[in-house]
């Protein structure tokens, strides 16, 4: 089991800085989302794992062993690391067996036993091993992919979003298929993304990245509920973020006085709630607004509300939905996470 | 400080073969350069300050400034008849506007000096390069022309231009590309031929080179020719690059363009306008072939000598395979370092081998004469000495092919074999060249074309005894046996037209057709 450990790591391509100075550890046999937009430079990090590229400075090591720093540079073929790209990148000029069979030695005892196996983990039906990959449907030339990929026992498992050219319900499928063959065999596990869904429900640590730093790394719940900065709260969902004033764990603003998860600070900040957070009273109590908006979504609709001189976003079901114009009470629920005073 | 890795730099081994094709690629310049130095200045003066100089200078200007806008006028015109008009049977036509390259340069004047003995100089020079060249500019202009977005002409029609307004100042602007590519690779080859001419006789440089090296072999005369021949040349490639122009050709905007509305010509100019192909067609296609056809009949079954023929045909197949693989091999290097690690020194060696590759191959043989007798005279007149003269003169044509396919494999497929254990070398070969074999092959299929069909390097360099097809043909029509030249004439037709289809099918592909 395998432990990968990223200290400091920066890599610039010219003038441009892709990645500067990133620290990350990654747990054996867990699953780390990378999430940012483009151009943030998750992929460039990604391509440093992978053994692609080089660090300027830093180090990258797995299981203790250093992979790159100052004086070493281990290249990708020889690292052992799974690699899964965008499209699945299958060899177009090779059937699904010779595909999955690429990595491996061809003399080994059992070589087509293990690409029938390999087969069988990803959930693909053996008869497939003589089709080509333009004869496969986008989730299964993914899946044949992850076969090629796993075929060589890797350390490490590198995906570059790999679901985003599926169409939305294959993708989820895929994914959770993808993440359970994973999970199966132990292997560690790096998705980058840029769909911060996708990396909330995959991953036990997200990490989001911004103009070429990795701004937060934490467990998807914490990041979620607790991100550091506006920026990060409103990249990873919808957010309500409100200037307030804080005063022994509890915080006045325009919702009026809403306990928050930082009972140490004082004094002027801003503090974020998820809109799930605030819901309509039924008896009347808490703060009144006009609702200006409604957008109907189906099982729950987002209604825009005047309180005071600010517009805020909230979520209702469909039994509660007011009408336009109407006046409603809103209270929060549960606490709401200040947000780091360096914003 | 930080230091610089090695891990996204190619493997040295590439760069270093690359580095070598591109030094061998210099030789040729550098040779030249070298005897004109070490020859005494006055020497030279003397020697380029002469009523002969200035006769070769006149021609080679005249041939030039007539032959260029000819075939422009020509090539415009007929891509434009069979792209953008109804004329009846316009597919026909295209293919058969194209036909004319598989016809050697030399065997279109020697079926003119045969129809028409009298045919010689400045006018039978122009008349028969227009027939032979003119598909050079036909085929990217027609090209280009199917790939115009017709909404700009529609923009301008509703603008109120008429449609001739339009043609002037919509689509021939549009043309430019093509135009001076195709102006660039007619001048180069005008330079350079030499059969077409010595056997209508007009004197050009490159023919005033061949009999001045029969003469006086590897006399000072013949290199100083060679330094003004080259230099007419790099004036050509400047004049090109730098008319090119930076602005921007492709179709702007996205969505797809609509399919172009073909003009209706009323049939009485329907019937006007086939004229031009159909005189184009009885010229440059009708001419050789029955000229070729009549020496055929007039020969009989004696001009196919098999103890002649066959032999001429086993070197051609021998000399023109083993010119094309190498080529293709040593075009590997640049062409996979050009397409995944661009950059300066990347620019720098493709531009050695493309200036190399238009300098005449009069001028090439020229060189490594004088090298091989100076430096390594045991690789004189060999095998070697031939095949590294057909590597410099044709290594674009497997470049270009080569380049566009590894282009097409995409850079992910080498990064994942690379994860999967495989080092640069072995992904390169297990997959990205796997995929562009198809364009390998088709790189290779030009090189060998132009092998099949060389004369000049191949008369100064082979072997004494070796006879290609070319050579021989050149030989019998020396000694005005036009009969027994005939069959080898035909055979290279024969050997040409798959390419000639190949560089037409690929000329309507690349509008995805």
């Amino acid at each position: 089991m395998s432990t990968l450990d990223l200290r400091s790591v920066s890599k610039s391509y010219g003038a441009v800085l892709a990645i500067d100075r990133v620290d990350l550890k990654v747990a054996a046999g867990s699953r780390t989302a990378i999430v940012g937009a483009s151009g943030s430079g998750k992929t460039t990090l990604l391509r440093l794992i992978a053994g692609f590229e080089a660090p300027d400075t830093g180090a990258v090591a797995l299981n203790g062993k250093t992979l790159a720093d100052q004086n070493v540079f281990v290249p990708a073929h020889h690292r052992h690391i799974g690699y899964l790209p965008q499209d699945g990148a299958l060899f177009p000029h090779l059937s699904v067996e010779r595909n999955i069979g690429f990595g491996l030695a061809r003399d080994i005892p059992g070589r087509d036993a293990r690409i029938a196996e390999l087969m069988d983990l990803v959930a693909l039906d053996r008869t497939m091993l003589k089709r080509w990959p333009h004869e496969l449907s986008g989730g299964q030339q993914q899946r044949v992919a992850l076969a090629r990929a796993m075929a060589q026992r890797p350390q490490l498992m590198l995906l570059d979003e790999p679901f985003s050219a599926l169409d939305t319900g294959l993708r989820a499928a895929t994914r959770k298929a993808v993440a359970k063959v994973l999970s199966e065999s132990g292997i560690t596990t790096i998705l980058v993304t840029h769909d911060q869904a996708e990396a909330l429900s995959f991953a036990d640590q997200v990490g989001v990245m911004r103009n070429a730093r990795l701004v937060q790394v934490g467990s998807p719940a914490e990041l979620y509920a607790r991100p550091r900065d506006p920026a990060t709260a409103e990249f990873l969902g919808e957010a309500i973020i409100l200037p307030a004033t804080l005063n022994a764990g509890w915080a006045d603003c325009c919702l009026g006085r809403v306990a928050v998860d930082d009972a140490t600070r004082s004094g002027p900040a801003q503090i974020m709630l998820r809109p799930e957070q605030l819901q309509i009273s039924a008896d009347g109590t808490g703060c009144p607004g006009i609702v200006t908006d409604i957008d109907f979504g189906g099982s729950s609709s987002a209604l825009t509300i005047q309180i005071a001189e600010r517009v805020i976003l909230a979520r209702c079901t469909n039994a509660q939905m007011p009408t336009v114009g109407a006046t409603i009470t809103m209270a929060p629920t549960g606490l709401a996470h200040v947000l780091d005073e360096r914003i | 400080m930080p230091r610089i890795h090695t891990a996204n730099r190619p493997p040295r081994w590439i760069v270093s073969a690359a580095v070598l094709v591109a030094a061998l690629a210099i030789l040729p310049l550098a040779s030249i350069v070298d005897v004109t130095v070490e020859t005494p200045w006055s020497t030279i003066v003397a020697m380029i300050v002469r009523p002969r100089v200035g006769e070769l200078l006149t021609n080679t200007i005249l041939l030039v400034a007539l032959t260029i806008p000819l075939c422009t006028i020509l090539g415009v015109g007929l891509a434009w008849l069979t792209e953008r008009t109804d004329l009846p049977a316009r597919r026909v036509w295209a293919v058969l506007m194209t036909a004319p390259l598989a016809v050697p340069a030399f065997v279109h004047s020697y079926a003119w000096v045969s129809l028409v003995p009298s045919m010689h100089g400045l006018f039978g020079g122009v008349l028969v390069s227009v027939l032979a060249y003119s598909p050079f500019l036909y085929l990217p202009v027609a090209a280009t022309l199917r790939r115009l977005d017709p909404a700009i002409e529609d923009v301008a029609a509703s603008l109120g231009l008429t449609p001739w307004q339009i043609f002037m100042r919509v689509v021939l602007p549009q043309l430019r590309l093509p135009i001076w590519g195709g102006a660039l690779l007619v001048g180069l080859h005008l330079l350079a031929e030499y059969g077409l001419y010595a056997l209508i006789r007009f004197d050009t440089f490159t023919t005033a080179i061949f009999d001045q090296f029969q003469s006086t072999f590897n006399g000072p005369a013949a290199y100083t020719l060679a330094g003004i021949l080259v230099l007419c040349c790099l004036l050509l490639l400047a004049v090109e690059a730098g008319t090119r122009g930076g602005a921007r050709y492709a179709r702007l905007g996205t969505g797809s363009a609509r399919t172009l509305r073909l003009r209706r010509l009323s049939r009485m100019t329907a019937l006007i306008c086939s004229l031009l192909p159909i005189a184009t067609c009885i010229l440059a296609l009708g001419v050789p072939l029955t000229t070729l056809a009549r020496w055929l009949i007039i020969g009989g079954a004696e001009v196919w000598h098999a103890d002649d023929l066959a032999p001429a045909f086993s070197q051609t197949l021998i000399y023109a395979a083993m010119g094309a693989l190498i080529t293709t091999l040593a075009a590997i290097p640049i062409a996979w370092l050009s397409i995944r690690h661009p950059g300066k020194l990347v620019r720098v060696i493709e531009a050695c081998d493309y200036v190399t590759s238009s300098l005449p191959g009069i001028v090439v043989a020229l060189a490594l004469v004088s090298l091989t007798v100076r430096f390594a005279y045991p690789l004189y007149q060999t095998m070697a000495t031939v095949m590294l003269a057909y590597l410099l003169m044709f290594l674009p044509r497997a470049l270009v092919s080569l380049r566009a396919s590894i282009a097409q494999a995409p850079v992910e497929l080498e990064n994942v074999a690379r994860s999967l254990g495989r080092s640069p070398a072995q992904a390169l070969w297990a997959v990205t060249l796997r995929l562009a074999a198809p364009g390998a092959a088709a790189g290779g299929a030009l090189v060998f074309l132009a092998i099949v069909n060389e004369l000049t390097a191949t008369l100064l360099l082979a072997p004494n005894g070796t006879r290609t097809l070319a050579t021989g043909f050149w030989a019998l029509t020396s000694e005005i046996d036009y009969a027994a030249a005939a069959p080898y004439a035909l055979i290279m037709i024969l050997l040409s037209l798959p390419l000639t289809w190949l560089l037409y099918y690929q000329s309507q592909r690349s509008l995805g057709r």
